[in-house]
C-alpha cells in the first residue's frame, strides 16, 4: 500500500521538501498513515451512501428525467415480454422532412395511415392516444377510432381519414404529434405553469378555464408562507418559554411540543376535522354558548381556513425545536448587560436577544415551508377544493390521470422553487448559521 | 433601628434581607454603607450571598426586605435600566452579533445621544483601555483579555458614577488577571467612580480595594481596609479565610485587659489579644500568622516546635512545625543571610508577640 502511495508522488524536483526520517515523502507518508481509517470511515457510511442513492438520487434522477422525456408516440414497449418497437416511424419521416407550420398533405396523411395499421397490430393506439390527449385534449378517441378503421383505409389518406374523423385536419393536432415525435420536450414544464404551443409553435398561455397550476403553486407558496409566519408566531413565545423555565419545568413542557410528533398524522388531521366541522366540537360550544346561530355554523374545515390550521399545528414542533435549540445557550446575562446600559426591556429583547434567535428562525421558517410546500395529507383529508396545495395535483397526476411526465415536471418545478428558496437564505442568512438543534 | 444615613453615603444597603425561596435566607439582614469614590470589594466563598448583594444593587434581583438607596435615592422599585449604573458581568456578556463599536455604542444609543457624540465617546473609551485599533473587530475575534477590556470600556462608556463588577477577571490566566487588577485600579482612580468589585479571590481583593467586605453565610463578616482585615481580623472565618493562618485552639482561663491567658490542650498555657474571646473558661482560637512568628528565639510565648517538614520557596522557606499539638504550624523563614538553618525531626524553639496572637470565636 505504501510503495504504491510513494509512486505517485512527486518528484523530489524541490530539495526542501520534507521527508520522513527514513527519506520517504512525508505528504505519501501521511496519505498511507491515515488510508486505513479513511477506509474504515468509508466503509461505515457506505451502507448509507448505496441507501441513498437507491432511494433518493436514482428516483430523482429519474423523475427530472421523465419530466423532460416521454416516449409514448415514439416507442411501444410490449408489457408482456418487455420487446421496444418503434412506431410513428412514417408520421416521423415525413415530419422531419417537412418544416413546422406546413400544411399536411396527402404523404403526411398516407404515413399516418401506415402508422395506424402498425399501431393496430401492436395493440398501441390507445397509449400514443393517451400521450397526444395530455396535450390535445379529447383527442384520445380519435385515434382508437381512427386505429380500428385503419386497415380498411384506401388511398387518398387524407379524405379516407378526414371522413373518419374531420378533427384529424385541425393544425393544433399537428402541431401536437409533432412535438409528440420527438421523445424529449419541454411540453410538460410549459403545462405545468400553464404554457402550451399554438399550432404555429409559438409559446402562448392555455384558455383561461384550463389554468390551475400556476394559481396552485401561488396557492401553494402563499399558504406556505403564511404557515411559517403562523408557526413562527405561535412557536417563539413557547420556545422561549422552553428555553427560560427550569429545567424541569421545561422538560414536561417540551413533552407537550413532542406529542404531536408521537401521534399518527392522520390520528392528528382526523381530529382536526372532529373539532372544526361543522357538527364539531367547537361548533356546538359555539352554538351553545349562544356565540353563533344554529343554522350559521362556520365552516372551518373542508377549505382554507382547515388546511391552514391543521398544518399549522402539525408544523409547529418544526418550528418550536430550532427555535429552541438557539434559545437555550444564549446567557441571561446578555439582556442583563443591555438592561444596565439602560436599556428597556423590549429594546433589549429587540436589540440584543431577538438578533441571537435569528439562526433559529431562519432554520425554523426553511423546515416549516419546505415541508409545507409539499405537503399532501393534510390538504388532501380537509382542504376541501380550496384548500389544496399542488402536492394533490401532483398526486392526481400520477395516481388518477397517469401523466407521470406533468406530475414530474410540477415536482420538479417544486424542487427548484424550493433549492432557489434555500440558495436565497444561504446568501442572506448563511447556511453555516443554520441551528436544527 | 436604621442604620446611621451618614450624608456621605453614596450606595447604601439597609437591612436589606433576601429569599429565593421563602424558606432559606440568602442575605441576612445586610447593612452597608459606602461613600461616592470608595473601591468595595465583596470577598467570600461561592454561596456567600455576595453576588446576590450584587444583583439586587444592579436591579435583576428584589430585595425581599430592607431599602437600598443610591445617592440618597431609594431604588428598590427603580428598574435597571433607570438606575444608571455600569457592570461587567462574569463572562463580559458582550453581545456577540455586534462589532465593538457597536457593543460600546449601545448605551450611548439607548440614551438618544447623537452619532459624532457617540463616535467620540466610543473611541475616547477604547482609548482607555488601549483598545482604540479593535473597533470593527467582533467580540469572537478577541482574546479573553481583550474582551475583559472591551466589557469594562462598555461599563464606562456612558460615564456612570457606580459600576459593578461580578468577578470580571475569573476567566483570565494569572498573569493577565493581575495586570487587569492594576488597570482597574488605576481607571477607579482616574476616573474617580464608585466601584463595587465581587471576587472570591482574596488576593484580588486586598491589591485593588479601598475596603474588602467578607462575606459568609449571608452576613458580612468583616468590612475593613485590605490591612486591617489581614492584620486584624475579627473573628475566626476572617482570620481563616485571608490570607494563612495558625490556628491553636484553648480555653479561655484569665482576663487582664487586652489581652487573656489561654490555656491550650497540652495543659501549657499563652498569652493573646482578647479581640473576639468569650468569658473565661469558654472555648476560644488563636490566630498567629505565620510571617509573624520568630524561629529559634526565646521570647514571649515561647514554646518548643518540632520541625516536621521543610519546603524551599526561594524568598524564604516555609517550615511546617508540631507546636501545641498542632501537627500543621506553618512558619516562614526568610531566606536572607545568616537565617536560621532548620532540619526535620530537630526541636527549636518558636515565640511571637502577644498582640500579633489574636484571641477568636471558637470556629
Amino acid at each position: 500500500m505504501a510503495d504504491a502511495t510513494m509512486g505517485s508522488a512527486p518528484v523530489s524536483d524541490a530539495p526542501e521538501r520534507l521527508t520522513t526520517v527514513d527519506g520517504k515523502p512525508l505528504k505519501a507518508a501521511l496519505m498511507a498513515a491515515e488510508a486505513k481509517a479513511r477506509r474504515r470511515a468509508f466503509f461505515l457510511v457506505l451502507p448509507l451512501l448505496a441507501f441513498v442513492l437507491v432511494t433518493f438520487v436514482a428516483p430523482i434522477g429519474q423523475m427530472l428525467h421523465r419530466s423532460v422525456h416521454n416516449p409514448g408516440f415514439t416507442e411501444h414497449t410490449d408489457l408482456s415480454d418487455g420487446t421496444q418497437t418503434e412506431i410513428m416511424v412514417n408520421l416521423r419521416a415525413w415530419f422531419d422532412a417537412n418544416p413546422p407550420g406546413t400544411e399536411p398533405d396527402e404523404a403526411a396523411y398516407a404515413a399516418l395511415t401506415a402508422d395506424f395499421v402498425v399501431l393496430r397490430e401492436l395493440r398501441a393506439q390507445g397509449a400514443v392516444g393517451t400521450r397526444i390527449n395530455y396535450e390535445a385534449p379529447g383527442t384520445r378517441s380519435l385515434f382508437t377510432k381512427t386505429a380500428r378503421r385503419a386497415e380498411r383505409l384506401e388511398a387518398p389518406f387524407k379524405e379516407a381519414i378526414l371522413d373518419v374523423d374531420e378533427d384529424w385536419a385541425d393544425p393544433k393536432l399537428w402541431q401536437v404529434m409533432r412535438d409528440a415525435s420527438s421523445a424529449y420536450t419541454i411540453n410538460f414544464y410549459l403545462a405545468a405553469v400553464d404554457l402550451e404551443k399554438n399550432e404555429t409553435g409559438e409559446i402562448v398561455s392555455v384558455n383561461e378555464n384550463r389554468q390551475v397550476y400556476v394559481l396552485l403553486f401561488q396557492r401553494t407558496l402563499i399558504l406556505s408562507l403564511l404557515i411559517t409566519f403562523l408557526t413562527f408566531m405561535l412557536g417563539f413565545p413557547i420556545a422561549h418559554l422552553l428555553a427560560t423555565l427550569p429545567l424541569k419545568y421545561s422538560n414536561i413542557l417540551m413533552i407537550f411540543v413532542l406529542l404531536p410528533f408521537w401521534t399518527s398524522l392522520l390520528v392528528r388531521t382526523t381530529s382536526w376535522i372532529v373539532l372544526l366541522q361543522s357538527q364539531g366540537v367547537v361548533n356546538d360550544t359555539l352554538v351553545a354558548s349562544g356565540l353563533v346561530a344554529d343554522e350559521s355554523r362556520i365552516q372551518m374545515i373542508y377549505n382554507q381556513t382547515g388546511t391552514i390550521v391543521a398544518m399549522t399545528h402539525i408544523l409547529l414542533p418544526f418550528m418550536v425545536l430550532p427555535l429552541y435549540s438557539v434559545m437555550r445557550p444564549i446567557n441571561p446575562s446578555y439582556v442583563r448587560a443591555a438592561r444596565s446600559l439602560g436599556a428597556t426591556s423590549w429594546t433589549a429583547f429587540r436589540r440584543i436577544y431577538f438578533p441571537q434567535t435569528v439562526p433559529g428562525i431562519g432554520a425554523g421558517a426553511l423546515l416549516v415551508f419546505i415541508l409545507a410546500v409539499g405537503y399532501y395529507i393534510t390538504p388532501a383529508l380537509v382542504g376541501g377544493s380550496d384548500g389544496q396545495l399542488i402536492s394533490n395535483l401532483i398526486a392526481f397526476h400520477m395516481t388518477r390521470s397517469l401523466n407521470w411526465s406533468l406530475a414530474a415536471a410540477l415536482a420538479a418545478l417544486l424542487l427548484f422553487g424550493v433549492l432557489i428558496l434555500y440558495w436565497l437564505y444561504d446568501r442572506l442568512v448563511g447556511i453555516d448559521n443554520l441551528k436544527l438543534g | 433601628m436604621a442604620l446611621d444615613t451618614s450624608s456621605d453615603a453614596y450606595v447604601e444597603f439597609d437591612r436589606v434581607q433576601k429569599s429565593y425561596d421563602g424558606e432559606i435566607l440568602v442575605v441576612k439582614d445586610l447593612n452597608l454603607a459606602m461613600p461616592k469614590g470608595e473601591f468595595l470589594t465583596m470577598l467570600g466563598p461561592s454561596g456567600s450571598g455576595k453576588t446576590t448583594c450584587l444583583m439586587m444593587l444592579a436591579g435583576f434581583e428584589t430585595a425581599t426586605h430592607g431599602e437600598i438607596r443610591l445617592d440618597g435615592r431609594e431604588i428598590n422599585n427603580i428598574p435597571p435600566h433607570k438606575r444608571g449604573i455600569g457592570m461587567v458581568f462574569q463572562n463580559y456578556a458582550l453581545f456577540p452579533h455586534m462589532t465593538v463599536n457597536e457593543n460600546l455604542s449601545f448605551p450611548l444609543e439607548v440614551r438618544g445621544m447623537g452619532k459624532d457624540e457617540r463616535e467620540a465617546k466610543v473611541a475616547r473609551a477604547l482609548d482607555m483601555v488601549q483598545m482604540g485599533e479593535f473597533g470593527n473587530r467582533r467580540p469572537a475575534q478577541l482574546s479573553g483579555g481583550q474582551q475583559q477590556r472591551i466589557a469594562l470600556a462598555r461599563a464606562l462608556v456612558f460615564d456612570p458614577s457606580l459600576v459593578l463588577m461580578d468577578e470580571p477577571l475569573g476567566a483570565l490566566d494569572k498573569q493577565l488577571r493581575e495586570h487587569m487588577q492594576y488597570e482597574i485600579k488605576h481607571l477607579h482612580e482616574n476616573l474617580g467612580i464608585t466601584v463595587v468589585y465581587v471576587t472570591h479571590d482574596q488576593s484580588e481583593a486586598l491589591t485593588m480595594s479601598d475596603r474588602v467586605a467578607v462575606f459568609n453565610d449571608g452576613r458580612i463578616q468583616q468590612l475593613a481596609p485590605p490591612d486591617d482585615l489581614y492584620e486584624r481580623p475579627d473573628n475566626s472565618f476572617v482570620a481563616q479565610f485571608i490570607g494563612e493562618n495558625n490556628k491553636l485552639t484553648g480555653t479561655v482561663k484569665s482576663k487582664m485587659g487586652d489581652a487573656v491567658q489561654v490555656e491550650l490542650p497540652g495543659g501549657a498555657t499563652t498569652e493573646a489579644l482578647a479581640v473576639n474571646a468569650g468569658e473565661v473558661g469558654s472555648k476560644t482560637l488563636i490566630s498567629v500568622r505565620p510571617e509573624r512568628i520568630e524561629v529559634a528565639t526565646d521570647g514571649p510565648n515561647a514554646t518548643d516546635a518540632q520541625v516536621k517538614e521543610l519546603i524551599y520557596l526561594g524568598d524564604h522557606i516555609r517550615c511546617r512545625l508540631n507546636v501545641h499539638g498542632n501537627d500543621d504550624f506553618i512558619v516562614k523563614v526568610p531566606n536572607s543571610a545568616g537565617h536560621t538553618h532548620l532540619k526535620v525531626g530537630e526541636t527549636t524553639k518558636v515565640s511571637w508577640a502577644t498582640e500579633d496572637a489574636r484571641a477568636l470565636d471558637p470556629l
